[in-house]
């Protein structure tokens, strides 16, 4: 019987090697998986690499992880926030290495990787210091730049309603980089604030199937900003 | 010497939205183009798109009703309009690489007369870049117009004949709204479409330094 659902963070994470590549979904408020990250912290593991479209907020969370010395390298479209200060002390320091990434090729690379393309060539950049020393070619009088997949050994992401098949829902803006991150690791650890039955997912509806899934956790919905819930009553 | 008035910043978000064509689906930048939003006119039906994998963003939420899943670019809260629909990162992407969207209006640190764009980096020794979806947003739409003052707080035009700053794309913005003139940038260089009352041609090249056809 396939059953995805783990029974604990220790469970849903599994082990996690040093030097592993980390994708970390959510945008903003929407869609962070911050308790697998804190899981990720207990954890241990070390001199990864993560990609996430920022590179954390405040102390809690992603920051988090950089603060505790866990990341070598990340790899992200906006780091700088008006309180990413745990990433910009680390970065003038020279503690951790950044490659940013156009946001639209960030995404398209994790979707390269889970779709099995070994390259493509996207007119974002073309012409740009992001571009520099990457393989460049006219096609039909348009420039493009040649990007490749960026492949994760683990995807931590946020969802809404999942089943022991690993079909999730997500809700409203916090699905962002959650689906091209699932198909993109060997392995995907959703967070869900609903645990349902099988079938109790409409199939039409479901967003990420169970395929790219390997573990779901459930989490209380957490009524804070950064939980991207409002405040019930 | 005439005397003329700048446009405010509500008076150039109108003169913006006034080019918005019914039906249109637009993308508004990060700071002074969201303003666009609130001048667009009566009878017209605009579709306003959001990087993070919104279609029909509506006006901000009332105080009390924000929900943090439902966010802007700028990780402002939204609301959703009857009609608006959710997508994923690499499909909103795709959405304006793919040149689905009419326009976006994007702010800029300098745009040459040719139309190359930047706006993400202003090149600072020990800055930390950023880019976001800018470089995506300037080569997807078709079409990309800026919305800036013509000048830096020194005086300086902002309409240059080369960018001295990091470049986000070449000759992606075709219209440049400023609070004193809006101009075409074309592969000849700039091409007036209109100034504020006072101000005369003449005066316009000499702030911006830069021959402008008419």
């Amino acid at each position: 019987m396939i059953d995805k659902i783990a029974q604990s963070m220790a469970d849903a994470l599994g082990p996690v090697a040093d030097g592993s590549t980390v994708l970390i979904g959510g945008f903003g408020t929407a869609g962070i998986p911050n308790e697998l990250i804190d899981g990720l912290i207990a954890q241990g593991a070390k001199d990864l690499t993560v990609v996430n479209n920022n590179a954390g907020n405040g102390d809690t969370g992603l920051a988090a992880l950089l603060k505790a010395g866990r990341v070598r390298k990340i790899i992200c479209s906006f780091p700088r926030q008006t309180d990413s200060h745990v990433f910009d002390g680390l970065y003038r320091s020279g503690k951790l290495e950044l490659e940013l990434v156009p946001q639209g090729n960030l995404a398209e690379r994790l979707r390269a990787a889970g779709a099995g393309v070994g390259a493509f060539f996207t007119p974002t950049g073309f012409g740009t210091e992001l571009a520099l020393g990457k393989e460049t070619r006219e096609i039909n009088g348009r420039h493009y730049v040649l990007e490749y997949p960026i492949y994760g050994d683990l995807a931590l992401i946020k969802a809404e309603r999942g089943d022991r098949w690993g079909n999730l829902t997500y809700r409203k803006a916090a699905r962002n980089f959650g689906l091209v991150m699932a198909t993109a690791a060997k392995r995907t650890v959703a967070t869900v604030h609903e645990l349902v039955s099988l079938g109790e997912l409409d199939p039409e509806h479901i967003v990420t199937p169970g395929i790219h899934v390997s573990r779901v956790l459930q989490i209380d919905r957490v009524a804070t900003q950064g939980g991207g819930f409002k405040k019930a009553g | 010497m005439n005397t003329y008035q700048r446009r405010s910043k509500d008076e150039l978000a109108k003169r913006v939205a006034q080019d918005i064509h019914d039906g249109a689906y637009v993308n508004l930048g990060i700071g002074m183009p969201t303003l666009v939003a609130n001048h667009v006119p009566a009878g017209r039906e605009v579709i306003l798109h959001s990087e993070n994998g919104i279609l029909g963003m509506g006006a901000s939420p009332v105080a009390g009703e924000e929900d943090y899943d439902l966010i802007n670019a700028g990780k402002q809260p939204v609301t959703l309009l009857p009609g608006g629909a959710f997508f994923h990162h690499a499909d909103s992407f795709a959405m304006m690489r793919g040149g689905h969207l009419d326009i976006c209006v994007l702010g800029a640190f300098q745009v040459s007369a040719t139309g190359d764009l930047a706006n993400w980096s202003t090149g600072e020794a020990g800055a930390i870049p950023a880019v976001g979806g800018a470089m995506d947003l300037a080569v997807g739409a078709k079409q990309t117009w800026v919305m800036m003052d013509l000048l830096t707080k020194a005086g300086e035009s902002k309409l240059v004949q080369t960018c001295t700053y990091p470049l986000t794309a070449i000759g992606c913005v075709k219209r440049v709204y400023t609070d004193l003139a809006t101009l075409a940038c074309t592969p000849q260089g700039l091409k007036l479409v209109d100034k504020v009352d006072g101000l005369d041609l003449a005066q316009l090249q000499q702030l911006v330094g830069l021959p402008i056809s008419e």
